[in-house]
């Protein structure tokens, strides 16, 4: 039997409904997080960089400062160990953040790093940096977190000073708890 | 077919007949107009003095969300999906709406989520604090536990609008009598044709939105969550690309609404039908395209700031139009204002107002004063009560002889409207005042030097609401009996739901009308 008009209507709306669901829930987010890759948006930096030998813009130099500060509830010391340095762009730097966990438990923190200003976002390079990974700390455990970055010398001509912050998240129980879902989930595949 | 309704209660719950269901989300929409009302009357106590005097902060937060989360979804949306289930199929000369028996599931869900959402009260940890839109850390890792039933109760509530919608998109174009071409259509269901696209489009993303937050508190995702490398800017985003077309769900079925009343009272044809439908089919589009300018001051480039800005502007000229032809159709018309007439009027005024305080928002570095301030407070009310309430009222008063066969009491139904337009006015306006001086929106307490505008505002809120009381009481009585309606009711009314007799019997149009 033929689908009736309103059937018809019916399966398309219904049709578009999921469609909507689907774009809201998978293509949305990952649409963001390229639209912030892009434009710098929300201060957001790359990933690692393969470091390419470049020229070293001797002539220019660029005013790279530091923040850090804890999120809500986050216990841990955490300062940069400079809080500013001027730079050469193309020049590979090396700095420090120092990280103490002040509390009587192991803890995990996860550093989120933001730039400002956002157009030079994408010209901040990191070939080594702390907030790739998480950082353990046992109780009193003292670190330095190491960070290693090049400003790129097509920086825009405008941009003298560049800060970069990290928020340092409290992971600790998020960690158990995926810990914990992959204990199990070997448990059962056992 | 001459058949009428079952007796009993189980008319109602497995009633498939457009108008049953019609009443049943009026009056549902009703009581949950009354209970959001009561939210906002303990909201007003609180502030009408500074200090913390009736209740605890905890709980006034708990006011604000419940309150606007039960006007928006549970007062003004099912009234206009009411309104649709019984004047539609009227409209069009349709037997009943294209999908009864889903009919029947879209209503029936509803009572169920709203119990679900208002029992999250009695829970421990309270009810859901975190603002009707609820912005995620606040609903996600600050969230009492109850907000599991708050997601639980919206994915209802979006399942309801979206079948509702979709129902009523297949009566428009499948049901309409022979010789009712769509450019035949009266606006009303124009409006609702357009506007059932938008929730069929945004519902779905409000689920998404609400799906990404119980992942992200139950199943470890890090949707909005900073330190899982998620990005909680993210949730303003999705909330906003349903939130704003969200918002002209809330009013174009009443601009639907006021294009019938305006035209029988002013006793002209409707000025400019074909500018009419272009420009809520452009406001509609433009909707999809303004969504981040409820968040000029998070953080974006300035060709974004920008971009949003102009194309929010852009939302005036369509708008403009409307009201344009609002006016000319009353310009030289023969006027008399019975009570729908004064509802409507109201709502062109009013909602003008509330239109130019929308446009001083929409200057993103204007905004950056405004943001989260009672000037915001005062723009959205004076669009959803004098645009939606107001319009919802006028339609009702408009067609309740139709429904019922009896006249309303028309005194009563202008004092009501004097008493409301009265009240919303006292209460709203001073906000514009209070928020331009930096009183910020969601707070129980405030600085002295806004206790004067508060006080009056919170007098004008029971005014208000007393007014409401008056509404039920004259419906309640023109359900019961009353001065008998003529089939036309009003003189010389536009539309074929006044070509059947008056009470609208319980099958009309089992043979199509002919239009001519």
């Amino acid at each position: 039997m033929a689908l009736s008009a309103n059937a018809k209507t019916t399966a398309k709306l219904t049709t578009l409904a999921v469609g909507m669901l689907g774009f809201a829930l998978f293509v949305m987010p990952p649409l963001y997080d390229a639209f912030c890759e892009i434009t710098g948006l929300n201060g957001k930096t790359g990933g690692r960089y393969e470091a390419v030998p470049a020229a070293v813009d001797t002539e220019r130099t660029v005013k790279v400062q530091f923040v850090a500060s804890n999120n809500e509830n986050m216990p841990w010391e955490f300062k940069p160990g400079m809080v500013e340095i001027r730079v050469h762009p193309g020049e590979a730097v090396d700095t420090v953040f120092h990280a103490r966990n002040p509390t009587d438990r192991e803890m995990i923190g996860q550093a989120i790093p933001s730039l400002v200003p956002f157009k030079a976002a994408n010209y901040f390079h990191k070939t080594e940096c702390f907030c790739f990974n998480q950082q353990s700390l046992a109780a009193g455990e003292t670190a330095e977190l190491g960070l290693r970055f090049i400003v790129d010398p097509d920086l825009p001509a405008g941009v003298n000073t560049i800060t970069l912050s990290y928020t340092l998240f409290d992971v600790t129980e998020r960690f158990a708890k995926q810990a914990n879902n992959k204990n199990t989930d070997s448990e059962r595949e056992g | 077919m001459a058949h009428g309704p079952k007796p009993g209660f189980t008319r109602w719950l497995y009633t498939t007949n457009h108008k049953d269901i019609g009443s049943m989300y009026l009056w549902f929409s009703f009581a949950m107009f009354l209970l959001g009302g009561c939210m906002a009357l303990v909201i007003r106590a609180e502030l009408f003095q500074p200090g913390l005097q009736i209740v605890q902060p905890g709980f006034f937060n708990q006011m604000t969300t419940m309150h606007g989360l039960i006007m928006v979804f549970g007062a003004v949306m099912p009234a206009f999906v009411g309104l649709a289930n019984w004047m539609v199929p009227m409209m069009i000369g349709a037997p009943d709406m294209a999908l009864p028996r889903m009919n029947n599931w879209s209503f029936w869900i509803l009572p169920f989520a709203f119990a679900m959402l208002v029992s999250t009260l009695f829970m421990e940890g309270g009810a859901p604090d975190f603002g009707w839109t609820f912005y995620a850390p606040l609903s996600t890792e600050y969230a009492p536990p109850s907000v599991t039933f708050f997601i639980f109760a919206v994915h209802i509530m979006g399942a309801s609008s979206i079948m509702g919608a979709i129902n009523i998109v297949a009566t428009i174009l499948n049901m309409r009598a022979p010789g009712m071409t769509l450019m035949k259509m009266p606006l009303f269901v124009w409006t609702w044709l357009i506007t059932a696209y938008l929730l069929i489009a945004v519902m779905p993303v409000l689920a998404g939105v609400v799906t990404m937050m119980l992942m992200d508190i139950h199943f470890g995702t890090s949707f909005f969550s900073a330190a899982g490398g998620g990005d909680p800017v993210l949730f303003q985003h999705v909330f906003w690309f349903f939130g704003h077309p969200e918002v002209y769900i809330m009013i174009l079925p009443a601009f639907g609404i006021v294009s019938a009343i305006i035209p029988t009272f002013a006793r002209k044809p409707l000025f400019g039908y074909s500018s009419m439908v272009y420009a809520t089919a452009s406001i509609a589009f433009l909707s999809f395209i303004v969504w981040a300018h409820h968040m000029f001051t998070v953080g974006m480039p300035i060709a974004g700031e920008l971009f949003f800005m102009y194309a929010t502007m852009l939302i005036a000229v369509p708008t403009g139009v409307k009201v344009f032809n609002w006016v000319t159709t009353m310009f030289r018309g023969s006027m008399t204002f019975e009570t729908p007439m004064l509802f409507s009027i109201a709502f062109v005024i009013l909602f003008t107002i509330g239109g130019f305080s929308g446009l001083m928002l929409a200057i993103a570095p204007a905004d950056f004063q405004y943001h989260d301030t009672y000037f915001v407070v005062a723009h959205f009310h004076y669009v959803l009560v004098p645009g939606a309430i107001f319009s919802i009222t006028a339609g009702v008063y408009y067609w309740l002889p139709k429904w019922t066969g009896n006249m309303y009491n028309e005194s009563m139904g202008k004092v009501h409207f004097w008493l409301a337009f009265v009240g919303l006015n006292v209460t709203f306006f001073p906000m514009h005042f209070v928020g331009l001086a930096g009183m910020p929106r969601r707070i129980p307490d405030y600085a002295l030097q806004f206790a004067d505008f508060n006080q009056i505002a919170s007098v004008g809120a029971f005014l208000f609401g007393a007014a409401q009381i008056l509404f039920l009481f004259n419906v309640i009585r023109t359900v019961r009996g009353g001065k008998k309606a003529t089939d036309e009711v009003w003189e010389n009314p536009e539309g074929l739901e006044w070509s059947v007799p008056s009470p609208a019997p319980y099958h009309t149009f089992s043979t199509p009308p002919v239009v001519r």
